[in-house]
């Protein structure tokens, strides 16, 4: 299953190639151009002759670590890339680098902290990754400074319709644009996988210059904050509720003529949607809408419970709400309703 | 000066959504430009041609359109509307604050019951638009609608007080400096900026479609002179404030000096101002390219991001006057 094989390989920022081939395997043989650029972005093309031409975009990256050195105990020092919180991580499996060394994430155990220490999370200083080695050199032969490590979250229902895994921000939205690309949709398309979007939104603004669409739109994972102790107008997003439609971010503001005409979409083929009602985060939408003299972007997000820990909640009917609203979205534009033209 | 300050100031166009600011300024420039659009994110740009006879680069001069809002994010059963902050928006300043939205509906902006007032932030506050629930409320607000301000200019004698002087007061100087503006060597845009309130967004973009050889923009700054204020020396009726720092920007020294010297032979009053935190479209379009020479001429204004901000007119006058005196000459770096 392509959701479950593509957030289960690794891939922090930076270290996108393992995801970037995945892709391009499930992709190879659909007749689409394929190209890479200096900081990794990858583009699949999809070519139907004289229509205005979109671009899809969902970064490749995960959050993680990477290795930072060495306890003379065997034991690896990290650093986070991207936000996560230290405080779910404790006793997790990870993997770490290419050839995936299994390893977990320790700490002191209970029996040997003082009362005080337990009353507080651990901080970065005193949690280690432990994959088993004996000393610092037998460390150092296993795991690389600079390598990555990502969680070993394995991906798969938990019930006929919530997938648990890692990485659906943003898997998800890469697992969204291979089945649109499959689609074969009547419509000039570029699907960009791109990259280090979790260290600050990196990639995309260099491959919105490479590729220049008509229109850009974004699928990314974001947060579902129906969860006890948030009131209900504090959600961000609600998961079950079908795809969302970005209204603001602290990097971008959505276009009103475009969110209209995607609302109005989704209403008129039944398909189950949402705002994200908050202005915290920023995607690559952010970058994307102000590269050169601006392009037009629509931000589409999916609900992820517990996002950036190493397991979240996806919901795989609103994945398919998705995918259904972004196809209805490039038949509107191949039928020319799309008000492409309009500034905000 | 003060009708079309008034007329500005009292229009609706928080960021994202300037389209009824954009058609009021443009009706107040046609006829004076050789070429007006709009590009996609919204900016205004008029072109106003010059007597060069040999090929220069333009200026730019940018003052942004937005003002701050309220976006609705939640209706809740008995039509209250929660809501989150389009650009700087502080919760003291909002409690009985009366708010528009785009529909034409008001309310008061308050908060829940408090145990302290440090407690206040903006998710404890909702705007009650006096619907009596969910289904009235939805006749004049859908989510993401953005409330504004809703308060009339009001003269004091020489002091404006309005919502939005940031930045329509700027929009304003450049309307003058348009209207007044008769020998420009070099070409000259004025660009009616969008999104300058949630991050220097609108004038981003559009320095980088002119590719000016110099950018000036024209926005509000603080004072320091009103009681137990933070220490700065910028006040109303100090006249023009050159700036020389804020966050977003280092004055090239050959901008600053330039506005100082065309100032001092003409005889205009200013102020130099040092900002110790906030930015303007100038920080924007110096890093737009490969570089752009950049400077701003900035407004002294008390109060700002409030429904209250207080200009000098005076003030203004010297803004429009150092404006108009630097665009009659060759600019050439």
């Amino acid at each position: 299953m392509l959701i479950k094989e593509l957030t289960e390989v690794p891939g922090i920022a930076g270290r996108e190639a393992q995801v970037r081939s995945y892709i391009k395997d499930k992709l190879v043989g659909e007749d689409l151009g394929f190209s890479l650029d200096a900081m990794g972005n990858m583009y699949a093309r999809h070519k139907a002759g004289d229509t205005p031409h979109v671009m899809l975009a969902s970064h490749m990256d995960e959050v993680g670590f990477m290795v930072m050195g060495y306890d003379p105990g065997g034991l690896l020092k990290f650093a986070p890339v991207g936000g996560i919180d230290l405080r779910v991580v404790v006793g997790k499996k990870v993997y770490v680098g290419e050839d995936k060394v299994l390893g977990i994430v320790g700490a002191k155990p209970i029996h040997l902290q003082k009362k005080a220490e337990q009353n507080k999370p651990f901080s970065r200083q005193e949690l280690f990754i432990d994959i088993g080695a004996s000393s610092e050199e037998e460390a150092k032969r296993k795991a690389k400074i600079g390598d990555q490590i990502t969680f070993a979250t394995r991906t798969e229902y938990i019930n006929e319709k919530v997938m648990k895994g890692k990485a659906f921000d943003d898997r998800a939205g890469c697992t969204a644009i291979i089945e649109i690309l499959k689609s074969k949709p009547r419509i000039n398309l570029t699907g960009a996988f791109t990259v280090q979007e979790e260290v600050g939104l990196r990639g995309a603004g260099v491959a919105a210059s490479n590729v220049r669409p008509d229109l850009a739109i974004v699928l990314e994972g974001t947060t579902a904050s129906d969860v006890p102790e948030s009131p209900e107008h504090r959600y961000s997003t609600t998961m079950g509720q079908g795809p969302a439609i970005t209204l603001m971010d602290r990097s971008f503001l959505a276009n009103q003529h475009l969110n209209k005409r995607v609302a109005e979409l989704a209403e008129k083929e039944g398909i189950r949607y949402q705002f994200r009602r908050t202005n915290i985060g920023g995607t690559d939408a952010g970058r994307i809408h102000l590269v050169e003299e601006g392009i037009p972007t629509i931000g589409l997000s999916l609900p992820c419970r517990y996002i950036h820990s190493p397991v979240s909640l996806l919901n795989m009917d609103d994945l398919q709400g998705m995918i259904d609203l972004v196809k209805t979205i490039l038949e509107d534009i191949a039928e020319g309703g799309f008000p492409l033209g309009k500034n905000y | 000066m003060e009708k079309i300050i008034k007329k500005l100031t009292e229009t609706y166009g928080p960021s994202g959504r300037e389209d009824r600011i954009r058609e009021v300024i443009k009706e107040e420039v046609s006829g004076l430009a050789d070429e007006i659009r709009t590009d996609y994110l919204g900016n205004l740009i008029v072109l106003k041609k010059g007597t060069a006879s040999e090929e220069t680069r333009p200026v730019m001069l940018a003052a942004h359109m937005d003002e701050i809002g309220l976006m609705v994010t939640h209706i809740d059963k008995d039509g209250f509307l929660r809501f989150t902050n389009v650009g700087g928006v502080g919760p003291s300043r909002l409690v009985g604050a009366r708010v528009v939205l785009p529909s034409g509906k008001k309310g008061v902006v308050f908060h829940e019951q408090l145990k302290e007032l440090k407690e206040l932030d903006l998710e404890k506050m909702y705007i009650d638009i006096g619907a009596e629930n969910q289904d009235e409320a939805r006749k004049h607000v859908t989510i993401g609608d953005i409330a504004i301000y809703d308060q009339p200019m009001v003269s004091l004698g020489n002091r404006l007080v309005a919502k939005a002087m940031d930045d329509r007061i700027g929009c304003a100087v450049l309307i003058s400096a348009l209207k007044e503006l008769k020998n420009n060597h070099n070409d000259v845009y004025f660009v009616f900026t969008s999104q300058e309130e949630v991050g220097i967004r609108g004038a981003r973009t559009s320095a980088y479609g002119l590719n000016p050889g110099l950018g000036i923009a024209v926005d509000v700054t603080m004072t320091g002179d009103t009681p137990e204020a933070k220490k700065m020396d910028v006040k109303l009726g100090g006249g023009a404030a050159i700036k020389v720092k804020d966050s977003s920007l280092i004055t090239s020294p050959l901008v600053k000096d330039m506005m100082v010297e065309i100032a001092e032979k003409a005889n205009i009053k200013y102020q130099l101002e040092v900002l110790a935190r906030g930015g303007t479209d100038a920080g924007a379009i110096h890093l737009t390219r490969e570089g752009v020479l950049a400077g701003c001429i900035s407004i002294p204004c008390r109060y700002v991001h409030s429904p209250a901000e207080m200009v000098d007119l005076r003030d203004v006058e010297a803004a429009v006057a150092l404006l108009g005196k630097i665009l009659e000459e060759k600019i050439d770096f």
